[in-house]
């Protein structure tokens, strides 16, 4: 060789060093892809829980409002059908009195009128001091101590979110009202709790962000994912079974397999078309019914759990459905007395699995009418679960980012907080079912 | 006797599973007492003479309960037909309104019977002057956008009376049928009966329903739809759709309707996702079965799956609130890279919601798509084409990039096509963060629109299905569905024969 460099392996070459640093480069970039990707994870955990765990406190603001009998009950009687006669309008008033008391007796400084005080409240305060009185006639004439939210503006200003200089422009809220919070604050009538009702209500109206909750799409969703198990789950096990024990090699079960993997990638919203124009176009199943939504994420499902059933029954060795055969059973028998419960924890797992996808799943159920409307209490029956109208707990999600009081947004984080931990303890079960069960051969 | 009870088909059901279990303890009885209580004399197992009772009452039964639910309505609406007026019936878009107001004032006063606030007598005075009804009905929960009508109080009774009608017919002959199924059955068990081959003939046929559903479920899609997009062609030129430049939907009528603004939004949305998620996960996917030792990888990988498993709503939150805000603030008004001086004042982003916006947070869900198919992949490419290019010297990085790549190249090319159309069908993030605004624009910071986001815009709220608007998402939805289904058909090629190379 008439090359000028020096050949000794314990001395690096430039082309040498070269080369490392090219791998050296090469290795980076691998490390890089995961921890931007780990890093996006992190970001994305933080903000759901940064900016949804606030949908979990609520400000409540205690107020004693005298209950005037003359106002709510004026022949005396407390007949039941006289009562309900003064609508939410009628407590206004005794609203406005009570925060005139608290004036009064110094408890608020403050030269703005009764009713621009009682701006601070929720819109449904009268509702509730009226709802406490139908249910109790006898607390007409008592001075009761109400427990009121308090308006989505003020709540925001206790967690931040609303400031003086935010609020230059608000119709909503004025800077003389915010002096109020702060007396009523430093007084200890005005704090923030556990918001129980977050969770266990119903959605408010545009107006009461601060009165909102996720119970009844939460039982929306709870309705869909029976029907999805209860249609899912046979029906792709007998398929799975079919495709795998018995099926023979021909062209009609070479189109079933192709058609189950390419439902399993047909785009989301197509499903939603489908439930549209067939269930509810066609068969008149009621609109935005937990049912029609249930149906649609069935078909939606089942290619993902005849998939995973598949592969489960096909884990089982042969010998298992020989011995079985060899015995005198029946294919039917081996395959029912033998293989199946060899195979249920995979099946299950891959069940769950599929549950947790469809009860995040959004866009099909928007096009059956599952958002826009306010379900204000859970049903009372199984049928009425199924078909009265209801939303789920992802298009509620969507519903609250689509309002434009940011006050929603913290609602619509705080549901992907209580959806999220739905779907972490479906997976956890799967995890812990597959860790637990898994056999192998 | 009343028998309104049998009315509800959930009642039927119960009926019809417990005249299943009758017949299951009836027909296996009856089998034992023929063999002289010697179980050893039949031809099956006396379970087995049970289930054929208790499939022969049950399953036809309940076929045709399911068949009636299905068709009941329909008779039933066009029963309904001639009774409407004939301005109503000759527009189909107002048959159907009217349709919908009577089976809710039929339901109404179901509620309203039932709960003793109105009685035949009193409803039959409504008959002259439905005035006041609206607010009866309020009263039980069923709001009404107008008074009622005569004729549509009329419509809402004949069918009430048809349902009902209707219901006990229905009850009769479920019961007859699931009666007969299990007397013949019970009658048939005798000990040279063949029980277990008929119950496995029966289960297999159960299984073969069950499979061909995946059928029925793609016939289902793609005919709902076939169907609706014929309609829609017939109403506007498929020329316009397909080749026309621009898309603005007008509820009044004579709307442009062209698809390619829209397919234009979701390509470049789509090509910035997987901007994003190709490099990102092909990399991971490569330094996790390369280079990573187990540890790593066994928390490295779960980890960046649960990217896929987080619900798109979420993202679309995440681009809506989080992301589009951050790109204003760098781009928008005032930021740093708005670029206003180069643009005459004009920011190169104007609101949050953008291709961009879309695109970054799409790429961010696509990652573990990507990284795990190219995972899968690279591990299936044999060692020894490793071993032998280590074996000439190489490092491992150029290994990989010389050897493993180029083995991998087409199942990593039919991963990133699977990416793709999981991109172009994605909906609640574009939905949240794309726009709305249907337009040909190269700036990657403006808002655009997609076909799926069009396709919720056209369907949800008020929808009339005799209008061109409505009817359009249809054609845009065959059209997502044929391009979707072209792109997993062309991958799912690709990886299989890359897979039949190695094996």
């Amino acid at each position: 060789m008439t090359d000028t460099r020096h050949m000794s392996l314990l001395v690096r070459d430039t082309r040498t060093a070269r080369r490392n640093r090219a791998e050296t480069r090469f290795r980076i970039y691998g490390l890089a892809a995961i921890a931007i990707g780990l890093t996006m994870l992190v970001i994305l955990l933080v903000t759901i829980v940064g900016r949804g765990s606030g949908a979990f406190q609520q400000t409540y603001l205690s107020v004693p409002v005298t209950l005037i009998e003359a106002k709510l009950d004026k022949n005396g009687n407390r007949d039941p059908a006289d009562l309900k006669k003064v609508t939410t309008f009628g407590y206004g008033p005794l609203l406005r009195s009570a925060f005139e008391q608290m004036v009064d007796d110094g408890t608020i400084r403050t030269d703005l009128p009764a009713k621009k005080i009682a701006g601070i409240v929720s819109d449904g305060a009268e509702a509730q001091v009226r709802d406490a009185v139908l249910a109790d006639p006898s607390l007409i004439g008592q001075t009761v101590t109400f427990e009121f939210l308090a308006s989505g503006r003020v709540d925001g200003y206790l967690k931040g979110r609303v400031s003086r200089e935010s609020i230059a422009n608000d119709k909503n809220i004025s800077a003389e009202q915010l002096d109020i919070v702060d007396q009523l604050r430093t007084a200890g009538l005005l704090e923030k709790r556990f918001n129980l009702a977050f969770i266990t209500g119903a959605d408010a109206s545009d107006a009461r962000p601060e009165a909102a909750g996720m119970g009844v799409s939460m039982v929306g969703s709870l309705f869909m994912m029976l029907v999805v198990l209860v249609l899912a789950l046979p029906i792709g096990v007998a398929a799975s079974i079919y495709l795998e024990e018995f099926a023979p090699k021909n062209w009609i079960t070479d189109i079933i397999e192709v058609n189950i993997s390419n439902l399993a990638a047909v785009p989301s919203i197509v499903f939603g078309i489908l439930g549209l124009a067939v269930f509810i176009n066609y068969m008149h199943l009621p609109n935005s019914a937990p049912l029609v939504g249930g149906l649609v994420l069935t078909l939606m499902t089942l290619p993902t759990i005849i998939i995973s059933t598949r592969a489960s029954l096909k884990s089982v060795p042969p010998s298992i459905r020989d011995a079985a055969l060899g015995v005198g059973a029946s294919k039917m028998q081996s395959v029912f007395h033998h293989v199946l419960p060899l195979a249920a924890p995979g099946i299950l797992t891959g069940t769950i699995i599929g549950l947790a996808q469809a009860l995040g799943e959004t866009a099909p159920l928007l096009l059956i009418g599952m958002v826009g409307f306010i379900a204000s209490n859970g049903p009372d029956s199984l049928g009425e679960g199924l078909l009265s109208p209801n939303s789920a707990m992802p298009a509620q999600i969507y519903e609250w980012a689509k309002r434009a009081d940011p006050a929603f947004y913290e609602r619509a984080w705080g549901g992907i907080i209580i959806l999220l931990v739905f779907l972490i303890t479906m997976n956890a079960v799967a995890v812990l079912l597959r860790r637990r069960f898994e056999r192998r051969w | 006797m009343n028998l309104s009870f049998l009315q509800n088909p959930l009642v039927l059901v119960a009926l019809v599973l417990i005249n299943a279990a009758v017949g299951y303890v009836l027909a296996r009885r009856h089998a034992m007492a023929r063999a002289g209580g010697d179980a050893r004399k039949l031809h099956s197992l006396p379970n087995y003479y049970g289930m054929t009772a208790a499939m022969a009452a049950g399953i036809p039964a309940l076929g045709v309960l399911a068949i009636w639910l299905l068709a009941q309505p329909m008779l039933i609406q066009s029963a309904l037909l001639p009774l409407l007026p004939a301005d109503v019936v000759a527009d189909s878009g107002r048959t159907s309104l009217v349709l919908s107001d009577v089976s809710r004032v039929a339901d109404g006063l179901d509620r309203a019977v039932a709960a003793g606030v109105l009685d035949a007598q009193r409803i039959a005075a409504l008959h002259t002057d439905p005035a006041g009804l609206r607010d009866t009905l309020g009263d039980v929960g069923v709001a009404l956008g107008a008074e009622v009508e005569v004729y549509v109080l009329a419509a809402a009774e004949k069918s009430r009376s048809l349902d009902a009608r209707a219901d006990l017919l229905r009850a009769g002959v479920v019961l007859i049928v699931a009666l007969a199924g299990m007397a013949l059955a019970v009658r048939a068990a005798s000990p040279t009966f063949r029980a277990r081959n008929v119950v496995e003939r029966g289960m297999l046929a159960l299984l073969i329903f069950a499979a061909s559903l995946a059928i029925l479920t793609t016939v289902g899609i793609v005919f709902s739809m076939l169907f609706e997009s014929l309609n829609f062609f017939r109403l506007h030129p498929w020329q316009d759709f397909f080749l026309g430049a621009s898309w603005s939907p007008n509820f009044r009528g004579d709307s442009d309707l062209s698809i390619l603004p829209l397919l234009w939004g979701t390509l470049y949305i789509s090509f910035i996702a997987l901007l994003v998620a190709v490099p990102i996960g092909l990399f991971a996917a490569i330094y996790l079965s390369e280079y990573a030792g187990p540890r790593l990888r066994a928390v490295a990988k779960p980890l960046l799956e649960i990217l896929a498993g987080i619900p798109t709503i979420v993202y679309g939150l995440f681009a809506l609130l989080t992301v589009g805000p951050f790109l204003v603030d760098v781009f928008g008004a005032g930021g740093p890279l708005s670029m206003e001086g180069l643009r005459g004042g004009d920011p190169l982003m104007a609101g949050a919601t953008a291709v961009m916006t879309a695109g970054l947070v799409m790429g961010i869900m696509l990652i573990p798509f990507v990284s795990s198919l190219s995972d899968d992949i690279i591990n299936a490419v044999p060692q020894s084409l490793r071993d032998g290019s280590y074996g000439l010297g190489a490092t491992p990085s150029e290994t990989i990039r010389q050897v493993v790549l180029p083995a991998a190249l087409p199942g990593i090319v039919g991963a990133i096509l699977l990416a793709a159309s999981r991109a172009i069908g994605e909906t609640m993030i574009v939905v949240l963060g794309a726009g709305a605004i249907a337009r040909f624009s190269g700036n990657p910071f403006e808002a655009m629109t997609t076909i799926t986001t069009r396709i919720v815009s056209q369907l949800t709220g008020d929808t009339d299905f005799a209008s061109p608007e409505t009817l359009v998402a249809f054609a845009l939805g065959l059209t997502l569905f044929v391009l979707t289904l072209g792109l997993n058909v062309l991958a799912l090629y690709i990886v299989r024969r890359y897979r039949e190379q190695y094996e």
